[in-house]
Formats: C-alpha cells, structure tokens, sequence
C-alpha cells in the first residue's frame, strides 16, 4: 500500500514536471539563445580550466592533451612574476576604484547643486564624450597630448621655459598616467548613476534640515552621502567581483609590449594574452587564468558574505 | 552674521568651486577630442614647427587625401563594422528584452534558478586561454565573421537592466493578455516590446558602442586584412606609422623623408575617419544615454 503511494507519487512529480515545462513552453523557447549562449561561451569554457593542469596539445584538444598535474602551477609560482603581476592588477584596480568613487560621488553632488541648467545639462554630455571612444583612440590622443617632439603638453612645457619631459623614458610616470585617463574615460558613467541616486533622496529630508539651520556642507555629508552609500556598496562589491581582472583594453592600447613601461604596468591580462599569442606557454597561460578567477571568485564571496552578514539589505545576492 | 548670511556664504563659496571643478573637468574632456581634429587639418610642415596647437596655422586636407587615397581597407573595415553593429545590436537587444521579459515574470517557477544559472557567470568563468581555445579550435572563429558578432551578443549585466526595467511594466498586461489566450512570446512582442522604448534605445546603444568600439575580437581572431574591423584598422596603422617613423629616423637624415609623408596628421586624420560617426551621433542619442544609465542604476 504504502509502496504504491511512493510510486504512484514519484510518478506525479515526474509528470509534473512536464506538464509544467510543456505550460512554460513559449518562455523557454524565448529563453533558449541566452542559455545556449551562455552554455557555450561561459560554461563550456569553464570545463575549459582542466588546460590548467594539462600540457596542451592543439591537435589533442583540450580534453585528448597529457596530464602534467601541478606543473604548470609550480612554474607559475616559482617564476617571481606572479605576485608581481597580481599586486599591479590589484593595486590598479583598487586606484581605479577609489579615485572613481571620489570623483563621481564629487561631480554628482556639485553637478546637483548647480543651479544653472544649461551649464549642467552641457557638462553632463561633456563628461560622457570620452566613454564613446575606444582605447585606441584614448592611445591616439595620449600621443597628440604627450609626444615629445610635438605633443602638446610638451609644447606648453617647452614654451614655459621648462624641459621636455619623455613619458617612454620615465615609467614611474605611468601608473598616475594609467589612472588618470582611466578616470577621465569612465567618470562620466558613474557620474549619471550617483546622479539618479540623489535624485532619489526626498527632498522634504533637506527642506527640514534647511529650516533647522543646517549648512550646504553639512547637509551634504548628513543627508546626500548616507544616502549614496548602497549605491557607492553596490558599486563597490561589481567591482570587486573583477578586481584580480585588469581592463586589458586598457593596458594592451596604452602600454602594449613596451618593455620599459611594463616594469611599472604589467597585470595579469597582458601577461596571459602575451603567452596566448607566442602560442609557448598555453598550459601556464591557463594556469594564470584559472588563478585570477578563483581569486575573484574568493573575494567577491568573502566580502558579499561580510557585507551580507553585517547588512543584509547592501549585499549582492 | 545670521544663520542666513553664514548658510548663504556657504553655498557661494561651493559654487564658486563647483562651477571652477566642473568647468576644468569639462574642458578636459572635449579639448583633446578638438585637439585631435584640429591636428587633422594641419599641414604636416606645421606641425613639425609647431607642435600639436588648438589653432589651424596652415590648413591642409593632405592628410585625408592620402588615407583616402587607398581606400580599399577603410572601406572593407567600414563594411564590417557598420555590418556587425547592425546585426549585432538587434540581436543583443533582443535576447536581452527577451531574458529579461522571462526572468521577470513572476509565474514562471524556474525564474530563481535561471537568474543564478545566468548571474553565476560573472562571478566566475573560464578565463581567456579556455575560450580562445574553443572559439578557434571548436568553433571555427579563426577569420569568421562570427568572431566578431557573437563575442558581443550577450551580457549579463544588459539582461539584468531588461529585468528590472521590465519588472516596472504592470503585470496586469500579460495577465490579462494570458486570460485572452495569447500565448508568451506573442505577449512580449505585442505587449511589452512597445513599452520599452527608452530599455531598448538603452541597450541598443550600449551594444551598438561595443560593437563599433570593438578591437579585441579582431585582435583574437581575425588576421585578414578584408575581415577587420574599424577600431583594429585604426590602432593598426598607428602602429605601423610610428613604426615607419622609428625606422626613418633610425635611418638619419630623416626630416626630408618625414615631411613628405604626414605622419603624424595622418594618425588623427585616421582617428576622426573611424570615431566621427560616433561622435555625430552622439547628440542625438546622449538623452537616451543618460536616461538608460538611470534604468540601471535604479537596481544598481
């Protein structure tokens, strides 16, 4: 008796599940090119990461390639190169970050103050020009600005009376370069995001604090930054999730192979792309990469879990 | 000094700052572009005496006429990549509308779990050498126009904007619609698409600035000439310029040489050819830009 009911139960469940994928039928065709998509460009590379412990072969494929087990991982590690490729991408990243947030959440209170609307719908669409261009195009411009024959900050430094300075001889330049321009292309974006969160503080929140006497100064860091702060979190942890992954765009169009700069801006993209294109070193390449996104992986859950722990409303998921 | 007076001292001098901050920053961000096609119509002779200037001293159009004067590669790399913009654009703000459409509607019970199946991809993924290898070896992708559409077709973050831009159409519509006896993807093409006009200026735009904007598929993948796209061509012939630059001036005597050939008008003769269809465009669908950001931004 009993054993009927258990089968005639799993026997429910199984039709269940039909009957209710047939119902979902249109939703899952509509969700079909994503999860193919995903399935072939995020998951099955993911399989993918066994290179890490292979000596790849290209006619063996990824799956037919010997086994080496951890070499590939011990020379990766024994070649001083890691931790240093690992500290840059770090340390740039946690620049980008910090500097990102200073300017966006500054631009986005001033820009909100501003009486004047023309001048802060101008600006607005000022700010978003750089975030149109490429990285080439960003290389492009870092030329016609820092040239040393012609550039034109070295023609306004030569006209000064001062002497030229040759960004390709001094890399200890590089890294304020490197941030700067990341700044100046992606501060428009974030910008606009602080923006539409200001614009969601009630605005009764300033009028009482007005009537109460409260200053511009002090009603900005009473009212508008407590208020940004899920927005700066949310932001935060995005980039966190990526902060082991450097923009290779970046670093590839402004610093590329040039030996000389790469002492102060080798991350570890440029590392692994390097060992891809010379084709020697796949099974290290793969390697590295495996290493950076179980680091970003380790991070982001570490700090998700902490943030989630601490205020569950901030957290990601 | 009433508390007036202090709180009206106050907001002059943050003005007064803001105005200076926002004004420097907003120089900085159009004068190299001015920079940039200036230098396009300078002579070369000047801007070896010069330097790069904001000011025209010698107008000269030498150095389009000489990018033009081959136009065979600007012409392939225009082709693909007005080509793969098009296509590219449609289909990503499609499947984006689409998944998102999907994985907001509350009566569909597998919702949670394709949000995770999706969203886990961005906490972790193969990394690049996994992907290269199965896009060249598996895929085909070596010199296939595929290379330089499918990279780009799907994001995560694009679909997440679609969800909760979608979330704020009232469900009613497809409820009722269901009770008509309508079925899902006639719904959401009928229903729902037309709604979302500002979503789909958004992601279109997005996409269509990926695609155009796009150098690392070409990079990757593509290694003829009649198959790259625009941003590559241009990083391309920048390089090699300089790289002819390095080795006339290797080569000594070198100033009669480099007078002839414009090298450096050429550059940004080139850099406005492939980023001028951008920037026109740019005021025209600015708005949509900010507003999209916005729809983003309301879930973070």
């Amino acid at each position: 008796m009993q054993n009927a009911t258990e089968r005639k139960r799993e026997h429910f469940d199984y039709r269940r599940f039909f009957r209710t994928t047939w119902n979902n039928r249109f939703l899952l065709i509509m969700l079909l090119p994503a999860i193919i998509y995903v399935i072939v460009f995020a998951y099955l590379p993911m399989t993918g990461i066994v290179l890490a412990f292979k000596n790849f072969n290209y006619v063996k494929g990824i799956f037919g390639s010997d086994w080496v087990g951890l070499k590939n991982f011990r020379f990766l590690f024994m070649s001083n190169k890691l931790w240093f490729l690992v500290r840059n991408t770090l340390l740039y990243n946690l620049a980008f970050i910090s500097v990102g947030v200073i300017l966006e959440v500054g631009f986005a209170i001033i820009i909100n103050e501003l009486g004047n609307r023309v001048f802060k719908r101008a600006f607005q669409s000022f700010m978003f020009l750089p975030y149109f261009i490429s990285w080439v195009v960003v290389a492009a411009i870092v030329q016609a600005l820092f040239s040393y024959e012609y550039g034109m900050i070295n023609g306004v430094i030569s006209a000064l009376g001062g002497t030229r300075i040759n960004l390709y001889d001094s890399p200890g330049l590089w890294p304020y370069l490197i941030v700067m321009f990341r700044a100046w292309k992606t501060a428009g974006y974030g910008t606009v995001v602080y923006l539409a969160a200001i614009t969601g503080i009630d605005p009764e929140l300033h009028e009482a604090a007005q009537i109460d006497g409260a200053s511009l100064l002090q009603r900005i860091r009473r009212i508008t930054l407590p208020c940004l702060v899920p927005t700066m979190i949310i932001l935060f942890l995005l980039a966190l999730g990526q902060v082991f992954r450097g923009d290779f765009g970046l670093f590839y169009q402004l610093v590329g192979n040039n030996a000389a700069l790469l002492e102060k801006a080798d991350i570890l993209d440029l590392f692994i792309y390097r060992a891809l294109a010379s084709t020697s070193d796949m099974g290290m390449a793969s390697a590295a990469g495996l290493f950076q996104s179980v680091l970003c992986f380790i991070t982001i859950m570490t700090v998700n879990g902490i943030i989630k722990k601490l205020q569950p409303d901030y957290s990601l998921f | 000094m009433t508390p007036r007076k202090i709180i009206q001292k106050d907001k002059m001098i943050f003005n007064a700052f803001g105005y200076l901050l926002v004004t420097l920053f907003g120089l900085a961000c159009v004068l190299p572009f001015l920079l940039v096609l200036v230098t396009s119509f300078t002579s070369e002779a000047s801007l070896m005496r010069n330097g790069y200037t904001f000011f025209i001293k010698e107008f000269s159009t030498q150095a389009y006429s000489l990018a033009f004067g081959n136009p065979q590669r600007i012409f392939w790399s225009y082709r693909n990549t007005i080509a793969v913009t098009v296509i590219g654009t449609a289909c990503a703000v499609l499947i984006a509308t689409m998944t998102g459409y999907v994985l907001q509607r509350r009566d569909f019970p597998q919702r949670n779990g394709f949000s995770l199946f999706f969203f886990f991809t961005t906490l972790f993924n193969g990394g690049l050498v996994p992907t290269y290898i199965l896009c060249v070896r598996y895929l085909g992708f070596k010199n296939n126009y595929a290379a330089l559409l499918l990279p780009l077709m799907f994001s995560v973050w694009n679909m997440i904007i679609a969800k909760s831009f979608i979330t704020s159409v009232p469900y009613e519509i497809t409820e009722s619609a269901k009770v008509d006896g309508a079925n899902d993807i006639l719904i959401f093409f009928r229903l729902i698409l037309p709604l979302c006009k500002p979503l789909v200026a958004t992601l279109g735009l997005f996409s269509a600035l990926a695609y155009w904007n796009d150098w690392y598929s070409t990079l990757l993948y593509i290694t003829k000439e009649e198959k790259m796209s625009l941003q590559y061509f241009l990083q391309e012939m920048i390089n090699s310029i300089q790289a002819l630059k390095n080795l006339v001036s290797l080569g000594g005597s070198a100033s009669t040489i480099r007078i002839s050939l414009p090298t450096e008008t050429l550059k940004m003769a080139m850099t406005v050819i492939t980023t001028g269809p951008i920037i026109l465009l740019y005021p025209f669908v600015q708005r949509y830009f900010v507003k999209g950001l916005t729809i983003g931004a309301v879930k973070g």
